[in-house]
């Protein structure tokens, strides 16, 4: 369960999230919509522990009971929370399986996880030589998603953030992605969708979407939300 | 990466034994001391003779203008002849307690147990300790010191030694011809193919003491030889002058891999000169791992002489606070079809300064050449700096050139792709680090990249300078 009260953020002298509380329950989908650079990619990085972003000093985030403010983003990843980047980053000379040798060590067996990257990839539709090439280095748009969906599902976290899983990413490839998500999703996860689109959630049908506008959340309810956002735009809530 | 923890210690090799040495010649260099370190040795006169010439010319260089920052090496104050043990030791157990402490802290002896074929130390200015094994021997694969070499094979000596790289080359080439000691000699005769790489480690362990090892090595036709240089060197607070020559020779069809693992401590002038020639359908190949030293300025180059030749050069180098990295590669096509490959990863943090300085040179007549160049640089702060100096002089016009450089900051933006993962943030540099020097670490052997990979995060965990 992650809960934040009063979250506040800004960039240098710019507030981008302006007190924001609300409690994400477990066993629920989420879906956070709202217009470009309202904020909820900042909120999902900053529940990450971005450096960039500062906190203020009246906020709290406090996932399963515990403060996680002052924790690192190694730390709160330890603690089980993933954030599936809306743009991810290319590594070169870093394979996929490397990469989560890397974040598991001394956690998973590095045969096992290999296993499991390749399980994983095949249900993606991911061929196997992607996977021994340097992750996301010039991979297309779809690719580099499944790829972090691989990782979300091999880290296997609590808390997931899908920022913009759906962008970039053809049809039949959104389709794929979307089922596995809601394969992955169990009574003690919570995942929280942002998106700008309704497509994705067809598939996953979100439990409550949240909306956030210029920094603040305006408007909750049930999916139906997505419908009419879809319908009236976000000007017209 | 789990590992990391085990090395934040201070820097593992900087310890210093006491000084044992037997004898070593005053501070400073004059003609007598040339000529005094020519007759401790025993050499023929011919090689006293060249020692001296190269003094004189050593005397009339100019210091490099360009590069890096040289102006606190004091001539005057070195040390240039140091003999450590009175003779050579041909077991392990009759070496010094202090000096094979010193190996053993270095790891000599397990190197040795992975069977490496020859292990082949240098301590100060001598070889102190070597062991070739009976398959080399029965090759007729020869691999010592050269002051044993220019005693035991002095025809193959004066044959090769200084013709590739004379003494008028350069200030360092000339001081290294007047005064060298030990270095390795390697002789491997028609179609031998030594499987497993010969390795030497150099040390410096005497206060100001400048080495200047000559390294000689010819591969003759056919041949394949893959030789190893590890250094490590104490801390001291003065500061060292290394200097070495290197020689390759290689002929046609053969295959010659010279690697280095450079880790001086940061006081240390490294000033190498590195040269080899390729013949007819030859390949040389430099891996030069820059990450120790204040000041390194080294260009492994590889003369294509023969048609067909191949040569590379695929060097990393990383500089930390107060270090200064000046490397590159010089390729010279002399010859048709001959190609070159060159592929240098550079990193800069603390405050460091890496430099890629580049030749490329084909001459009239080198037709259906190709070049390839590719520097990247990373840097890992914003106090960092990188240079890129590459020159390239075509004179053919069939030839294919590739060049490629780029320059990447280690932005926030990544490490908190990898810590998001749940590696941490002092892990996650190492590991995009280990990536981005990756296509050259996968050309040296195992234990050797393990080792290079563990020193620089040794370097980059700030425990060190």
């Amino acid at each position: 369960m992650l809960t934040l009260k009063n979250l506040s953020v800004s960039i240098g002298d710019k507030k981008i999230l302006k007190k924001i509380t609300y409690t994400f329950e477990p066993g629920k989908i989420y879906a956070i919509m709202g217009p470009n650079g309202s904020g909820k990619s900042t909120l999902a990085a900053t529940v990450m522990g971005h450096p960039l972003y500062s906190v203020s000093s009246k906020s709290k985030i406090i996932f399963n009971k515990k403060n996680i403010d002052k924790l690192s983003p190694d730390e709160r990843a330890k603690s089980g929370i993933f954030l599936s980047f809306q743009t991810p980053l290319s590594l070169s000379g870093i394979t996929i399986y490397q990469f989560m040798r890397y974040a598991l060590t001394g956690r998973m067996d590095p045969l096992e996880i290999r296993q499991k990257v390749q399980e994983f990839a095949k249900k993606l539709k991911i061929s196997e030589d992607m996977l021994s090439r340097s992750l996301n280095d010039g991979f297309s748009g779809g690719e580099k998603k499944k790829m972090e969906v691989i990782q979300a599902a091999i880290l296997d976290p609590q808390f997931v953030f899908f920022d913009e899983i759906d962008t970039g990413v053809d049809v039949d490839a959104l389709a794929t992605i979307a089922k596995f998500i809601k394969k992955m999703h169990s009574p003690e996860k919570t995942f929280v969708i942002i998106t700008h689109y309704n497509r994705i959630l067809k598939y996953l049908k979100p439990d409550r979407i949240l909306v956030i506008k210029e920094g603040m959340l305006v408007k909750e309810g049930n999916w139906k939300l997505a419908q009419v956002i879809e319908k009236k735009g976000y000007d017209n809530l | 990466m789990n590992q990391s923890n085990d090395l934040q210690f201070d820097y593992k090799y900087g310890f210093s034994m006491p000084d044992t040495s037997i004898f070593q010649t005053k501070r400073g260099i004059s003609p007598e001391i040339v000529y005094q370190i020519s007759k401790i040795k025993n050499e023929p006169e011919w090689m006293t003779a060249k020692r001296l010439r190269a003094y004189e010319i050593f005397l009339t260089k100019k210091m490099p203008s360009w590069g890096a920052d040289l102006s606190k090496i004091d001539f005057d104050d070195i040390v240039y002849f140091i003999r450590a043990t009175d003779k050579q030791q041909n077991s392990w157990e009759d070496l010094p307690a202090e000096i094979k402490e010193t190996y053993d802290r270095i790891g000599v002896p397990e190197a040795e147990k992975k069977f490496l074929a020859g292990v082949s130390a240098q301590y100060e200015s001598e070889v102190v300790y070597e062991s070739i094994t009976k398959e080399l021997t029965k090759d007729g694969v020869i691999f010592c010191d050269m002051d044993t070499a220019l005693l035991k094979y002095p025809e193959i000596v004066k044959e090769y030694f200084g013709t590739l790289i004379p003494a008028t080359d350069n200030k360092f080439a000339a001081l290294n011809s007047a005064v060298w000691s030990g270095g390795s000699f390697v002789y491997v005769p028609k179609g031998v193919q030594v499987k497993l790489p010969l390795q030497a480690y150099f040390r410096i362990n005497a206060e100001r003491f400048g080495q200047f090892e000559r390294t000689l090595i010819i591969a003759e036709e056919g041949s394949i030889v893959h030789y190893i240089e590890g250094c490590t060197a104490p801390i001291y607070v003065t500061d060292s002058l290394h200097s070495a020559v290197v020689e390759i020779f290689v002929k046609k069809n053969a295959r010659v891999r010279y690697t280095t693992v450079q880790n001086w401590s940061n006081n240390v002038y490294n000033l190498v000169t590195k040269r080899a020639k390729a013949e007819e359908n030859a390949v040389m190949e430099w891996i030069d791992c820059n990450i120790g030293s204040k000041v390194t300025m080294k260009y492994p180059s590889v003369y294509l002489m023969g048609e067909g030749a191949k040569g590379e050069v695929l060097s990393i180098a990383y500089a930390g606070a107060d270090q200064h990295q000046d490397a590159g590669a010089k390729m010279i096509h002399f010859a048709p079809n001959t190609s070159s490959r060159i592929v240098s990863k550079s990193i800069s943090k603390h405050g460091g300064r890496t430099s890629y300085r580049g030749l490329v040179q084909v001459m009239p007549g080198a037709t259906n050449s190709s070049v390839f160049v590719s520097c990247d640089a990373l840097l890992m702060d914003e106090n960092s700096r990188s240079d890129t100096y590459p020159t390239m002089k075509i004179k053919e016009n069939q030839v294919e050139v590739q060049h490629e450089a780029t320059v990447e900051k280690l932005g926030e933006e990544k490490l908190f792709y990898l810590t998001s993962r749940g590696i941490s943030k002092n892990d996650a540099e190492g590991i995009l680090v280990n990536g981005f020097i990756e296509p050259v670490t996968r050309e040296i052997p195992l234990e050797y990249s393990i080792e290079l990979n563990r020193l620089m995060q040794l370097e980059m965990s700030g425990s060190v300078g």
